[in-house]
C-alpha cells in the first residue's frame, strides 16, 4: 500500500491550531523565514547566468525526464548494473522498507548509520528496523535532534527548524544525562562525539539520493556535514534509496540543477560536499563499501503519471525554497501539516501520494497567493495543482474525505448552488445585495447572528467585521446617470 | 476610449465609493465609463473552493456579458482588483469544454485591465494630480502582483500624489492571509497571517495601508480594528480620486 509513516494530515485544524498558540515556534520560524529568504535572494543575485532562464531549462529537463521516466529509469539499471551497483525496485512503502531490512539482515547489521534522507522518513524505514532489533542513528546534526526528540521532520531541508537552541540544549542535557555548556560550538561537539562513535560501529550506511543519472549509471547525493561521506565510507555496505522521479538524463545536467539547488534551498552557491557515487569498491582502489545497493521506490508515484498537470508534482528536486516562502507554513511550521512533506510541496504531494482520506485538507489549506510557485527552481505551478485538487476533492472526492472536509463541503456546496443562482441573475443580484448588506451592516455592531452563520463566527474570531459603506455601488451609478439603466 | 467598468460583487456590494473613485479617475483620464448593471461576479469564489460546475455558470456568464459588450465597440474592461482581473484571465481555462466560449474568454481576457495597469501601461498616465496629505505603505495584493505582474504601476501612480509619503514595508509583497474561503475555513491561520502583515506596518508609523484589492482590505482592516491600531486603510482609487478643491 502508497503510505506516508505516521501521517495524520487530518488533525490538521487541530494540530494547525496549536501550533497557532505557540509563540516561540512562531517566532523560531519567522526568524528562520527571514534568514533563509534573504540568503537566498543573495545568492541568486550573485549567479553567472539568467535565473529565469535557468529555472525554464531544469523544468525542462525534469518534465521530459517524466515522460520517458520508465525508460529513463530502465536505462539507469542497465548503467548503475554495469557499475556493480545491485538494483532493486520497491512498489510500496512496505516492500521498501522489507528489501532494505533483508539487504541489513544480509549483512549481518546490528547497527545502521543513516545521513539525511526524506523517502526513508516516507517509508517509515528506521522503525522497521529497529523492531527488527537494529539500532538506527542518524547523522545528520538536524536529524539527530529530531531522532533523539522522537519527533519527525518539520521541513524536508532543515529537520530541527522548529527548535531553538534553548530546547536543543535541554534536549541535549535530557538525552546524555549530564551538563552541556549552552552554546552552538559545545553543542555541536557533543553531537560529534556520539555520532562518531556510531560511524565506527555501523555495519550498513543509509543515504538518499538527490540525482540519478540515466547515461552513467551514477548518483549525486548533496551534504553539508561531511556525515555522509563518513556514512558511505566506514561501513562495509551503502544502500541508497531514492523515488523514481530523482533522475536526469546526463551527467551534465547537474551542472545546471547544483546551481540551483543550494542557492534554492539553503541560500548557498554551492552545498559543501557533493557526492557522486559510482559503485562500490573495486581493484586496486581498497576504499569505500563492498556492496552498493541502490532501491529504487515507487510508493505512489506512477499513479501521477497520467495527468499531465498533476506529474509537475514529480518535478521536485526537494530544495525547499517553497516551505521558506510560505507565509502559512511560517505561521504553523511543518508538524502541523501531519506529513514528512510539509508545506507547499507537502499539501500537493501528500494527498496525491498517500491518498484524499489520509490529506483532504491540505490542499486547501493555503491562501493561493503564488509565492511558493515563483520561488520554485523547476517551476512547478503548486496553485494550479492545488485548485486541481480542491476541485477533485469537492466534486469527485465523496466517501474519501476526512471529518473536517466532509462538514466543510457539506456546509458550503447548497451555499455555493445558492451563491450561483443569485449571481446569475441581476434580480436575485440586488435582493441578495440588500440582505447581504443589512446583515453586514448588523455584524458590524453586533456578534448575534454568529451562531446561525458559521463563517461570520469564524471571520470574527480574529477580525472584526468591516461596515458596509451603505448602499451599492449600482445604486449609486443609477442616480448619478439620472435614473437611465 | 470607451470603459467598461467591471466593478466587482464585493465592491459593489461593501465599498461603493471605491467604484466611484475609479469612475472619477478613468474620466479624468478622458475615458467614457460605462456600466453594465446585468454584471455581477468573476466566479471566483466557487473556483477556488473547487466548485467548478457553479464557478463555469457564473463566470461563463460575466464572460458572455462583457464579450457582447466588446462586439458593439468597447475597448477596454478596467476591474479595481487584481485578483478579479485574474480571474478574468484564467476564465479560458475554466471554460475549455465550450470552444466557442473559450474563445470568448481569451477576448475578454485580452481587453481586460486591472485599474493601476490600466492607467499605467494602457493610458500611459502616471500622474493624475492627485493630492493625500499622509503617509502610506502599499500592500502588494498577491494575484494582482503574481498572476498579473502588477507591483510598479501602483507605486509610480503613488509617487506623484501630491503631500503623500510613500513608506515600504519590507513584507509588502507577503499574503495578508484572506485567500477567500481560508480566511473562514482556517481563521486561526489567517488572523496570524494578518498578523504578521499588521505588526509591520504598525511600526512603519503610517496612516493607512493602501490596496489594490478590497478584499485584501478588508481582512487587514479587520485585523487593525480587532488589535485597536489607528492604521486606516484605502483602496489605491480612493487615494487617487482626491484632488485640492480648487480655490
Amino acid at each position: 500500500m502508497n503510505t506516508i509513516h505516521n501521517i495524520r494530515s487530518s488533525h490538521f485544524k487541530s494540530d494547525a491550531s496549536e501550533a497557532i498558540a505557540n509563540v516561540e515556534l512562531r517566532g523560531a520560524l519567522a526568524r528562520a523565514q527571514e534568514k533563509s529568504n534573504t540568503k537566498r535572494d543573495g545568492a541568486i543575485q550573485r549567479i553567472a547566468g539568467d535565473w529565469e532562464s535557468m529555472r525554464e531549462q531544469a523544468r525542462t529537463i525534469k518534465a521530459w525526464t517524466l515522460e520517458n521516466l520508465g525508460e529513463q529509469l530502465e536505462l539507469f539499471e542497465r548503467n548503475a548494473v554495469r557499475n556493480g551497483i545491485q538494483v532493486h525496485w520497491a512498489r510500496d512503502a512496505e516492500s521498501a522498507c522489507n528489501l532494505i531490512h533483508e539487504i541489513c539482515a544480509d549483512a549481518g547489521a546490528r547497527s545502521v548509520i543513516k545521513s539525511k534522507s526524506m523517502v526513508t522518513e516516507e517509508i517509515g524505514l528506521n522503525h522497521v528496523l529497529e523492531a527488527a532489533g537494529m539500532e538506527v542513528v542518524e547523522s545528520d546534526l538536524g536529524e539527530w535532534i529530531v531522532q533523539i526528540a522522537g519527533e519527525t521532520p518539520s521541513h524536508i531541508v532543515a529537520p530541527a527548524i522548529h527548535h531553538t537552541r534553548e530546547s536543543i540544549h535541554r534536549l541535549f542535557e535530557k538525552t546524555l544525562g549530564r551538563s552541556i555548556p549552552n552554546d552552538a560550538e559545545s553543542m555541536t561537539m557533543v553531537a560529534r562525539d556520539v555520532l562518531r562513535k556510531a560511524f565506527l560501529r555501523a555495519d550498513v550506511g543509509i543515504t538518499g539520493v538527490n540525482y540519478l543519472v540515466a547515461e552513467t549509471g551514477s548518483f549525486l547525493v548533496l551534504e553539508n556535514e561531511g556525515n555522509q561521506r563518513l556514512t558511505t565510507s566506514l561501513p562495509k555496505v551503502h544502500i541508497a534509496v531514492s523515488g523514481i522521479e530523482k533522475i536526469v538524463p546526463r551527467l551534465a545536467d547537474l551542472d545546471l540543477f547544483l546551481r540551483m539547488i543550494g542557492r534554492s534551498g539553503t541560500g548557498q552557491v554551492v552545498t559543501t560536499y557533493q557526492n557522486l557515487f559510482c559503485g562500490p569498491r573495486r581493484s586496486p582502489d581498497e576504499d569505500g563499501p563492498r556492496d552498493m545497493h541502490m532501491v529504487l521506490v515507487d510508493n505512489g508515484r506512477t499513479g501521477l503519471l497520467a495527468s499531465e498537470s498533476r506529474r509537475q508534482t514529480l518535478q521536485c528536486i526537494r530544495c525547499g525554497a517553497c516551505l521558506n516562502i510560505c507565509p502559512v507554513y511560517r505561521q504553523i511550521g511543518g508538524h502541523a501539516y501531519g506529513s514528512v512533506y510539509p508545506g507547499p510541496i507537502g499539501s500537493i504531494f501528500t494527498p496525491q501520494v498517500a491518498g484524499l482520506h489520509e490529506a483532504s485538507q491540505l490542499p486547501f489549506a493555503s491562501s493561493l497567493c503564488g509565492a511558493c510557485k515563483d520561488v520554485c527552481p523547476v517551476k512547478i505551478d503548486i496553485p494550479g495543482v492545488l485548485l486541481d485538487l480542491r476541485q477533485e476533492i469537492t466534486e469527485h472526492g465523496e466517501g474519501q474525505r476526512d471529518q473536517d472536509t466532509e462538514l466543510k463541503i457539506r456546509r458550503e456546496s447548497p451555499a455555493f448552488r445558492r451563491w450561483s443562482s443569485v449571481m446569475q441573475s441581476p434580480g436575485r443580484y440586488r435582493m441578495g445585495g440588500v440582505l447581504v448588506r443589512a446583515l453586514a451592516h448588523i455584524a458590524s455592531h453586533t456578534s448575534v447572528f454568529d451562531r446561525f452563520i458559521p463563517p461570520l463566527a469564524a471571520w470574527r474570531t480574529t477580525r472584526s467585521v468591516p461596515r458596509p459603506e451603505g448602499g451599492s455601488f449600482r445604486a449609486r451609478w443609477r442616480r448619478r446617470t439620472g435614473g437611465k439603466r | 476610449m470607451r470603459v467598461q467598468l467591471f466593478v466587482t460583487c464585493i465592491v459593489d456590494q461593501l465599498r461603493p465609493s471605491v467604484g466611484e473613485a475609479t469612475v472619477e479617475i478613468l474620466e479624468r483620464c478622458g475615458c467614457t465609463v460605462e456600466f453594465d448593471e446585468r454584471q455581477t461576479c468573476c466566479g471566483q469564489p466557487a473556483f477556488n473552493s473547487g466548485h467548478h460546475k457553479e464557478a463555469k455558470a457564473v463566470a461563463g456568464r460575466t464572460i458572455d456579458l462583457l464579450s457582447e459588450w466588446l462586439d458593439q465597440g468597447g475597448d477596454a474592461i478596467v476591474c479595481p482588483s487584481g485578483s478579479c482581473s485574474a480571474m478574468i484571465a484564467h476564465s479560458a481555462e475554466l471554460l475549455a469544454d465550450d470552444p466557442l466560449q473559450k474563445q470568448r474568454a481569451q477576448k475578454v481576457a485580452a481587453s481586460t485591465w486591472e485599474l493601476t495597469q490600466f492607467l499605467v501601461d494602457v493610458m500611459k498616465i502616471d500622474d493624475l494630480e492627485s493630492s493625500w496629505t499622509g503617509r502610506v505603505t502599499f500592500h502588494d495584493a498577491c494575484h494582482g502582483l503574481r498572476d498579473l505582474g502588477i507591483g510598479d504601476q501602483p507605486r509610480r501612480l503613488l509617487e506623484n500624489v501630491k503631500g503623500l509619503e510613500v513608506k515600504e514595508c519590507a513584507s509588502c509583497d507577503r499574503c495578508c492571509g484572506f485567500g477567500g474561503t481560508f480566511s473562514v475555513n482556517y481563521p486561526l491561520i489567517s488572523g496570524a497571517m494578518a498578523d504578521d502583515k499588521i505588526e509591520e506596518i504598525d511600526a512603519t508609523g503610517v496612516d493607512a495601508v493602501v490596496s489594490g484589492d478590497v478584499s485584501c482590505l478588508m481582512q487587514i482592516e479587520g485585523r487593525l480594528k480587532a488589535t485597536n491600531s489607528p492604521v486606516k486603510t484605502l483602496h489605491i482609487a480612493q487615494l487617487l480620486a482626491k484632488q485640492d478643491e480648487p480655490s
